[in-house]
């Protein structure tokens, strides 16, 4: 069930948490529990800046089931600058915005609510950062 | 008022939307009376943005300025007239978003305007009376207005966040606070209702002007300070011209409030409204500097704060994000994408 789902996966979802291998400081987001690198089952939870750079971007029109009223919206694989990529919504950008190496941050934003009674679900999507 | 320790403010952090809407547009759509464009503006939440998101935002930015381990906060307190969800906190998703839980105290206060400083000096006295050594409060609301009613010209949205702390550790100290509430129907929405209602011959004057101007004196007695004592003074701001006058009656000069009205640009944020004109003046003041902050809620009453700026500021506003950064971000929409982002067009 959805509810369930969502529960679990808040950490991840609002505060970027991932996993630190304790043997060979690999970084990975989402959680695992086993690290690809070394194959350590020694994983930390790790919270993760939220900093990143945009690696590939497109332009959604055509949104899966409950994004619709997003659309056009942009996605993106965002490379953080600890080294896990991440694919995530942008936010807060025109087209003109957008553009591979583009430094961006996370924000919390509504992903989802479920129709006008059910649970609204926050979580990660990335932004430009602020012009000083 | 005010604790038997010292305590003052160690970080704090704002958030404004990034869309905008000219009150001259949204005059064409309804009155068509010819109103001149680019003289007052307002805040709207992007479709993906709701009080929770500006409340994380504006917490978020106070925790980078105050560089703490969120698990030593012990309250995470916002107020809103605008939540989300009728039933469940905004505090408890905001708190788990920063890292605070779950050793906090995580509850929203309601007050119309005036429950972020409501929950400020609920602040002060927990970690005044050491029960706790950082507290966060704060403000954040997305405005709703009926379509067409003269309160949607002003509907903005934003938020501010504070986190108090020991006073030696404070980017600003806590002198006194004091309140004034009286039981009076100046503003209201009935449960169930989407959109509130304003009692016509109850504002301004009985309520908006009567409060302040008594917690703002019975402040300045206590402290035995007077308006030229302060270098800044933030009031509520419903609108651009009451904050001025409230200031003109109580003796304040003009250039000493005007900067810290953010209503035409970005709209009344409701219980953002008097704390981001309080973080904006922090923003720019220099060590030495007394600030006034005088909040005003319907219901009614109004919450007054003196705060000494300390040298720490210098360095701490360093790790923030200046309200004026977000001020400048924005993008101009016209009504029918705010209607859109405000949900106010159904499509079941
Ligand atoms: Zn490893």
């Amino acid at each position: 069930m959805h509810f369930a789902r969502s529960w679990r996966q808040q950490s991840s979802n609002l505060r970027l948490v991932g996993s630190r291998c304790a043997s060979c400081d690999a970084i990975f987001f989402p959680e695992r529990i086993r690290c690809t690198g070394c194959g350590s089952s020694e994983l930390k939870d790790y919270r993760l800046s939220g900093r990143g750079t945009i690696s590939t971007v497109t332009r959604v029109f055509e949104a899966p089931r409950g994004f619709e009223s997003q659309v056009p919206y942009f996605a993106a694989l965002v490379e953080l600058e600890e080294g896990p990529i991440i694919c995530a919504m942008l936010t807060d950008v025109d087209q003109e915005d957008v553009s591979v190496g583009k430094k961006v941050s996370m924000v919390t934003r509504r992903i989802l609510a479920h129709g006008d009674d059910g649970p609204i679900i926050y979580a990660y999507k990335f932004t430009p950062e602020l012009e000083g | 008022m005010k604790p038997t320790r010292a305590v003052g403010v160690i970080g704090y952090g704002g958030y404004i939307p990034r869309y905008r809407i000219d009150a001259a547009e949204v005059d064409r759509v309804w009155r068509g009376s010819g109103k001149k464009e680019g003289r007052s503006f307002k805040a709207v939440p992007g479709p993906d943005e709701d009080t929770t998101t500006i409340a994380i935002q504006a917490a978020r930015n106070a925790m980078d300025m105050a560089s703490i381990d969120p698990e030593e906060l012990r309250a995470v307190w916002f107020g809103t007239e605008s939540k989300p969800y009728a039933v469940k906190p905004t505090s408890t998703i905001v708190a788990d978003a920063i890292g605070a839980l779950p050793h906090a105290n995580a509850a929203d206060w309601e007050f119309a305007c005036k429950p972020g400083t409501e929950a400020m000096q609920a602040a002060i006295g927990m970690v005044g009376s050491d029960m706790a050594r950082y507290a966060m409060c704060g403000g954040a609301d997305t405005a709703q207005a009926k379509p067409g009613d003269v309160l949607e010209y002003t509907t903005g949205a934003g938020g501010a966040a504070f986190i108090l702390g020991p006073g030696q550790e404070s980017v600003a100290v806590l002198q006194a606070s004091t309140s004034y509430v009286t039981n009076t129907t100046d503003f209201f929405r009935r449960e169930g209702q989407e959109y509130p209602n304003h009692g016509q011959r109850f504002t301004g004057e009985p309520a908006y002007f009567h409060h302040i101007r008594s917690s703002v004196t019975t402040l300045m007695e206590e402290i035995g300070a007077g308006p030229g004592d302060f270098t800044f003074a933030v009031f509520h701001q419903p609108n651009s011209q009451f904050p001025l006058r409230v200031a003109a009656e109580l003796g304040f000069a003009r250039d000493r409030v005007e900067p810290f009205v953010l209503t035409n640009l970005v709209g009344n944020t409701y219980s953002g409204a008097a704390m981001l004109g309080f973080a904006k003046a922090l923003d720019v003041a220099s060590p030495g500097d007394r600030i006034l902050l005088a909040s005003y809620g319907s219901g009614a009453g109004s919450d007054a704060f003196s705060y000494e700026v300390t040298d720490k500021i210098i360095e701490v506003r360093k790790r923030g994000v200046p309200i004026e950064r977000y001020l400048k971000r924005k993008k101009l929409v016209d009504y029918a994408m705010y209607a859109r982002y405000r949900g106010k067009l159904r499509r079941n």
